[in-house]
């Protein structure tokens, strides 16, 4: 078995128009941005993937990684809890013209669900959101005397993901806090494609450590000293390259 | 114009009430500033949505780490036994009921304990982030807030007229001229600014405040 794809644009071939797709970050820790850019510069030149359903905590910020997916127009949905930031203007804008469908759920509701998806629970309940307005025709119960209102599971045909290392049978660590909703995406995709900064032999990780099993992985690329999403957007840069 | 505190003398009011060893998650912008008050000797383990608890002070300039980010995307640092974890594991720490305080902003606060903090309308973009779930599990949730808003409007209110983030969640207000506890669907005053009579607080709180026993002045030091 050996799950190591030689290019990042093999990597995210099999992603078709209409996918759903969890792409792992918080922000820009932990955010895939080669594998987006891949992503994206398949569309230039094939005219696809588009019409995609993209899941992530946010919303994109500035010109790189998910806004510059949002930005090309190859997102119809984003489900996601907090689609501001810094420079949110490329979903705003799309937004506010009607142009991109939003879902928004609550945090922990979010990364509740991906897990559940994940773990084959079709449903739990939540006290997050009870009496407020994003809890509106989800079903409500009451244990011991507190309500709890029912969420349903999140699965994705892909998730694109960041970790650290990861061996050639798919297990993976992350970085600090760009583990975030890597290791929930990873169990609720069909396929996971991770972007690793250092491929390494089966072995190199100690069992102890391995943080997301290889079960949970199919395609491994490796991308040595992948770029950060935060250092991008402070250098104004864009993707693609605004030409002169 | 009633003199009051400035916010980070709410936020220095607010931290001593936090334990030494106490479990803390504080709300991204102005409740951050809670963890620069700390009383000589405390030490309180801060939790931040996105999987890092044990951090501490923000890094040098030039020196981020932009993969070690708080819940607010500000690049913070590591104490001794700090660690990392995924958002199921945060946010299991925050319904879970493991977390001893959240310290919440608030566009309003209600007599029973409903909070608004995350939408002022339909117009714009909707964010809500990790707010729904911070306001439920926490042993405590508190709220930092000017006391009214900019334009003098109370935000402390028989009911919320706001979105609500969640029902029956709040216990205890800190703002910038009281501290008031939440107690069986009743504003209980507890501190004031001495120079601040009963009669100028109620008019500038859009419910009944109830006391029990005399408040006590609220004091704070400059900051």
């Amino acid at each position: 078995m050996d799950k190591r794809i030689a290019s990042l644009r093999d990597a995210v071939a099999p992603i078709p128009d209409h996918a759903t797709v969890m792409i792992g970050g918080f922000g820009g820790s932990g955010a895939p941005i080669e594998l987006i850019h891949a992503l994206i510069g398949r569309f230039l030149e094939t005219g696809s993937p588009k019409a995609l359903t993209v899941i992530n905590n946010n919303a994109g910020n500035g010109h790189v990684g998910i806004a510059a997916l949002i930005e090309q127009g190859m997102v119809k949905k984003m489900i996601c809890s907090f689609p501001r930031s810094a420079d949110p203007v490329v979903f705003t804008t799309k937004y506010l013209a009607g142009e991109i469908e939003l879902e928004l759920v609550p945090q922990g509701t979010l990364a509740e669900r991906i897990r559940a998806g994940g773990a084959g629970i079709p449903a739990f309940y939540t006290p997050s959101s009870y009496g407020t307005d994003l809890a509106k025709g989800k079903p409500v119960a009451e244990f011991d005397g507190r309500s709890y209102v029912q969420e349903r599971w999140l699965k994705a045909d892909f998730a694109l993901l960041k970790a650290e290392l990861g061996d050639a049978v798919g297990n993976l660590t992350y970085r600090m806090a760009a583990r975030n909703f890597a290791p929930l995406m990873a169990m609720a995709a069909t396929e996971t494609i991770v972007q690793v900064s250092r491929a390494v032999a089966p072995g190199e990780i100690e069992p102890e450590s391995v943080v997301t099993p290889g079960i949970f992985v199919d395609r491994i690329v490796e991308v040595p000293a992948p770029q950060q999403e935060e250092a991008l957007n402070r250098a104004n840069a864009h993707y693609p390259e605004l030409r002169a | 114009m009633t003199e009051k505190l400035s916010n980070a003398q709410i936020a220095w009011r607010a931290a001593q009430d936090i334990a030494d060893g106490a479990y803390v998650n504080l709300g991204i912008g102005f409740p951050e500033m809670v963890a620069k008050f700390q009383p000589p000797g405390r030490q309180a383990v801060f939790h931040t949505e996105n999987g890092v608890l044990g951090f501490g002070e923000a890094p040098a300039a030039g020196t981020e780490d932009w993969d070690l980010i708080n819940a607010g995307k500000k690049a913070i640092t590591l104490k001794p036994g700090a660690s990392f974890f995924h958002h199921a594991d945060s946010f299991a720490m925050v319904r879970g009921g493991h977390l001893d305080v959240a310290i919440l902003g608030a566009y309003q606060v209600a007599e029973t304990g409903d909070l608004a903090n995350w939408s002022t309308g339909p117009k714009g973009v909707p964010a809500v982030g990790g707010a729904m779930d911070l306001v439920h599990g926490a042993k405590r949730v508190a709220v930092i807030t000017d006391h009214v808003t900019k334009d003098g409007q109370p935000k402390l209110l028989e009911r919320c007229t706001l979105p609500l983030t969640g029902v029956g969640c709040v216990t205890r207000v800190y703002s910038s001229l009281a501290v008031i506890d939440i107690e069986q669907g009743r504003f209980v005053l507890r501190e004031k600014l001495a120079a601040l009579s009963f009669e100028t607080l109620q008019s500038l709180t859009g419910a009944r405040l109830n006391l029990d026993g005399a408040p006590a002045d609220l004091i704070v030091p400059e900051l």
